[in-house]
This record gives structure tokens, C-alpha cells and sequence, in this order.
């Protein structure tokens, strides 16, 4: 097993150009994927925390059992949506990175309302009768409790980006895993794991460590330096 | 710089990378093909050729074969490349495929210990499997409606035995021919493989080719365009093109060259 690690820091050391390929393709997937769960899913959480609607339990239960579907049956579903039989074919976005960014945004959005609702309704509690008792509008109370809660939402939206940028299912099936279109990191990495190719299978997953952790350290150089500044 | 900037400067940044490759004026075909092809690297060295000839993309959706047959029934494909003649042919009864043409073919081997407890080594792959079943040795199948499993299926049934996932010794893993490949490796078992595929196997373990050069284990390649009257979207002309490329003298010898570890692989046989 040691070799294989020391197989996969050569493979590195060349930064292969296919491997760039495959890294660029699976940030531009994931963080697009991040961005429509943060322009969706934020205000949907935090507008379930604030409101109360008939049905809001349900929503909530809906919204939490979401956060932990399988990947693989989102894939599967995205595949049955955007087949050339099914209902959104005419879009073409099978097998295309487009598809791969409807899959996951699937996958990101619920976790992300999911998590913003907790976070917002703890701030709600805090801060409601304070809001009702000014009679803020709607939209400035919910701009008010992101702003207030934002380091907190700032852990949401990594919970988004790390549950996109690590999950295989739905990209595999989805994307089908083409040579230099829809491969991602994950897909590369079952991918040479089933040719055999461990040391390249291990090599890609440092890579993909790499990435997650790069992500949370800059989360939390970002919150700290806020948190210097502004407090 | 202050605060708003960067923020202001961050979140265009991040909206910008995800929008990166929206236009794609190159023309593409899809085509579902089998793992055997793909993770044999035949395809990373047949396809730039083609490409660089006709300035087609090719984006190959690499399954088991009954899987790249169900994708084309399903029109997500403009070509089907894969290896099971009866299947094949049941495509084209369909109506999926105007006509399937024959391009190439490899053998298979089958893949056991060194060590080799049910004594298969030889010729012949009938018989081998035989042994393995009176031995019970444990034996890997794909298990996954491949061109390699229903060809596994069909030596079984030639040797008179019936196999099922209720014996212990014989394992269904549902899956590629790596994978299975590399579960072979971890138990130490028997299992059906193409000979490229494990050619480019890297995983071995302690296992070997114990038969080999049966008639029997033959591997004909088909390749089949979509019927455009079933599924009216599908490129004609560039998947025509693919075809006609694959089936051509430049295109034969294309697959005639490609070695993995100084073996030939694949064995043009497109009829003139």
C-alpha cells in the first residue's frame, strides 16, 4: 500500500494535463451547482424559518430528508428527466456538464435550506420580537438575520460545496463519465480504481482532499479576518 | 481595497468560473460503447485520429453492453459500438438500427490463479468451466448483461451447467469488467475477461491467463447507427461518418495498431 502513496506523489509531480482537465471540470460543476443552492436555497430555508404557513412542518421534514438523499437515485432521476424520451430532452443536456450542474444543484439546495432554516430560526429566536416589534418588512428581515448569522451560513454553503464536489452517483450517471467533457474527480477515481490503476486512483483523491481542504481553510481565514475586523 | 470590493470581486469571480465552456460550436457525437473498449484504451488512441480527420468530436458513454443498447433505444446516443451479436441483432429487429456492421474482434481469456485448483489450464474454456464448477472454485461473473457476461452465460450453458447467485462459489458482482476484475484479484478467483482489458489491468494480484485460444472464445465487435426514423435528433452525418471511418482501410489499421504491451489488441475484420 506505501508504494502506491509514493506511485501517486510522482503521478502528481508531472501535473499531467488531462488531470487539470479533469480538476477544472469538477470545480466548474460543483461550484456552479454551490451557487444555485445559495441563490435558491438560502432564502427558501430562511423564509421557513421566519414564516409561519400551513404545511411548514412538512416542508421542514421534506426539506431535512432531502439533505440526505443517495446520490445515485438523484442520477437516476436527472438521467429519466433529460433522456431524448423523457420529459426535458429536448434541453440536450445529458451527458453534459449542464446536466451534471442540474444534478447536483439538486443535491446542494435542500442541504442548503435545510441548514440555513436551523441556522435562521435560532437567529429568529433571538431576534424576532425585536423585528416585529419595529415592523420590519419581510425582505429586511430576512436580509437582517443572514447578515447577523452569516458566519454561520458561511458553514451551510461549505456543507453545500463539500456534498457536491464529493459525491460520484449522480455526476456518473448523469454525465457518463466522457474523456475530457464530463469527467470529474470522483468519476476519474472510480474510473482508474476499476482499471486497477490505484496509484492514479490514489493520486486523484489527494488531489480532491487537497481541494476540500483548501476551501475550509479559506472559509476560515475569511471568517477570521472578518471576525478581527468587524466582529 | 476595501471590504465591499472584495467581496464584490469574489462573488464575480465565482460566478464567472461557473460559467466557464457555456458554448461549444464544435460538432459531437455521442457514442455508448463497452467498458472493454474504453478501459482497454482503445479509444484514447483511435478516437484523436478520427477527430483530427473530420474535426468531430467524439464522446464515448462507456457501460456494460446491455446498458449502451438501452441507452440508444432511448435515443441518448447517435451510435452503439458494442459486443453481443444476438443482442445486436435484437436491436436492429427492433427497428433501433437500420443494419449492424461487424468491425473488429478480440478474444477472451479466462482469468484464474496461478495456483490454479479446479487444474482448467488449456484450451479449452467448456471444459475448464466444468472443473471449476465440480471443484466449486470460486468463480467472478460480471453479472451485469455485458457482451462479456452473456458470453460468459453461453460457455456455462455449452458446458451443461447452470449456474446461479445461490451457489457460494460463484459470485455476481453486477458490474464492469475492472471492477470485477479487481474482485477477482482480492479472492482469488476464476472469471471471464477480454484479453485487452487485461492487458491494461493493473491490479493482478496473483492470478493468470489459465485459457486461452478456444475457437469458442471469440469476441466479435459490432458497431450500429441509431435509426434516425425512431429518434429523429440523432446526428446522421457525423455518426455515419464515425462509421464509415471505423470501417475504412485508415480506420481498420487504426485499430490494427494499437498494442498494449507489445500485444495487438483488437483484430480488424470489417467486410470490404
Amino acid at each position: 500500500m506505501l508504494s502506491a502513496f509514493h506511485d501517486a506523489f510522482s503521478l502528481l509531480e508531472t501535473l499531467d494535463s488531462n488531470l487539470l482537465e479533469i480538476v477544472i471540470v469538477s470545480l466548474h460543476v460543483s461550484i456552479s451547482a454551490l451557487v444555485i443552492g445559495c441563490v435558491l436555497g438560502m432564502p427558501l430555508g430562511a423564509l421557513v424559518a421566519i414564516q409561519n404557513f400551513p404545511g411548514r412542518q412538512i416542508v421542514i421534514v421534506i426539506l431535512n430528508s432531502l439533505m440526505g438523499v443517495p446520490t445515485v437515485i438523484v442520477g437516476v432521476a436527472i438521467y429519466l428527466l433529460l433522456s431524448r424520451t423523457g420529459p426535458l430532452g429536448e434541453l440536450n443536456w445529458l451527458f453534459t456538464p449542464k446536466g451534471m450542474i442540474l444534478a447536483q444543484s439538486v443535491l446542494t439546495t435542500p442541504l442548503i435550506a435545510a441548514l440555513t432554516r436551523q441556522i435562521i430560526e435560532d437567529g429568529w429566536r433571538i431576534h424576532g420580537e425585536t423585528m416585529s416589534a419595529l415592523r420590519l418588512p419581510i425582505a429586511a428581515k430576512l436580509k437582517w438575520l443572514v447578515w447577523d448569522c452569516r458566519f454561520s451560513l458561511s458553514i451551510a454553503l461549505l456543507a453545500g460545496f463539500a456534498r457536491a464536489i464529493s459525491e460520484v452517483g449522480a455526476v456518473m450517471i448523469v454525465g457518463g463519465n466522457i474523456d475530457r467533457v464530463t469527467r470529474t474527480m470522483t468519476t476519474a477515481i472510480a474510473l482508474e480504481t476499476s482499471k486497477g490503476d490505484l496509484p492514479l486512483a490514489l493520486a486523484l483523491g489527494m488531489v480532491l482532499l487537497g481541494i476540500v481542504l483548501l476551501a475550509n481553510l479559506l472559509t476560515s481565514v475569511i471568517k477570521s479576518f472578518a471576525e478581527r475586523r468587524y466582529g | 481595497m476595501n471590504r465591499r470590493n472584495i467581496l464584490k470581486i469574489s462573488a464575480l469571480a465565482v460566478l464567472a468560473f461557473s460559467t466557464i465552456g457555456m458554448s461549444h460550436a464544435q460538432k459531437s457525437i455521442v457514442v455508448s460503447s463497452t467498458t472493454s473498449t474504453e478501459q482497454s484504451g482503445l479509444f484514447k488512441h483511435l478516437l484523436p485520429v478520427f477527430e483530427k480527420k473530420t474535426g468531430i468530436q467524439v464522446k464515448v458513454v462507456a457501460v456494460g453492453t446491455g446498458q449502451a443498447l438501452d441507452i440508444g433505444r432511448r435515443g441518448d446516443a447517435d451510435v452503439v459500438f458494442v459486443h453481443d451479436k444476438v443482442a445486436e441483432e435484437k436491436f436492429v429487429a427492433e427497428g433501433f438500427a437500420e443494419k449492424r456492421i461487424e468491425v473488429m474482434y478480440n478474444d477472451f481469456v479466462l482469468i484464474g490463479p496461478k495456483a490454479d485448483p479446479a487444474k482448467t489450464k488449456g484450451n479449452d474454456i467448456q471444459a475448464a468451466l466444468q472443473k471449476i464448477s465440480n471443484a466449486k472454485s470460486t468463480f467472478i461473473s460480471r453479472g451485469d448483461k455485458s457482451g462479456t457476461h452473456a458470453a460468459e452465460l453461453r460457455y456455462w450453458k455449452g458446458a451443461g451447467v447452470e449456474v446461479s447467485a445461490t451457489q457460494p462459489w460463484y459470485k455476481e458482482t453486477g458490474s464492469g469488467m475492472g471492477p470485477a476484475l479487481n474482485t477477482a484479484s482480492g479472492m482469488n478467483g476464476y472469471i471471464l475477461s477480454d484479453r485487452a482489458t487485461w492487458l491494461t489491468f493493473k491490479n493482478r494480484g496473483d492470478l493468470a491467463i489459465v485459457v486461452e485460444g478456444d475457437p469458442k472464445l471469440f469476441n466479435q465487435y459490432g458497431v450500429m447507427l441509431v435509426n434516425p426514423s425512431k429518434h429523429p435528433h440523432v446526428k446522421k452525418a457525423e455518426g455515419q461518418a464515425f462509421i464509415d471511418w471505423i470501417i475504412s482501410s485508415e480506420g481498420q489499421q487504426t485499430i490494427a495498431s494499437y498494442k498494449v504491451e507489445g500485444q495487438q489488441s483488437f483484430f480488424p475484420n470489417a467486410k470490404k
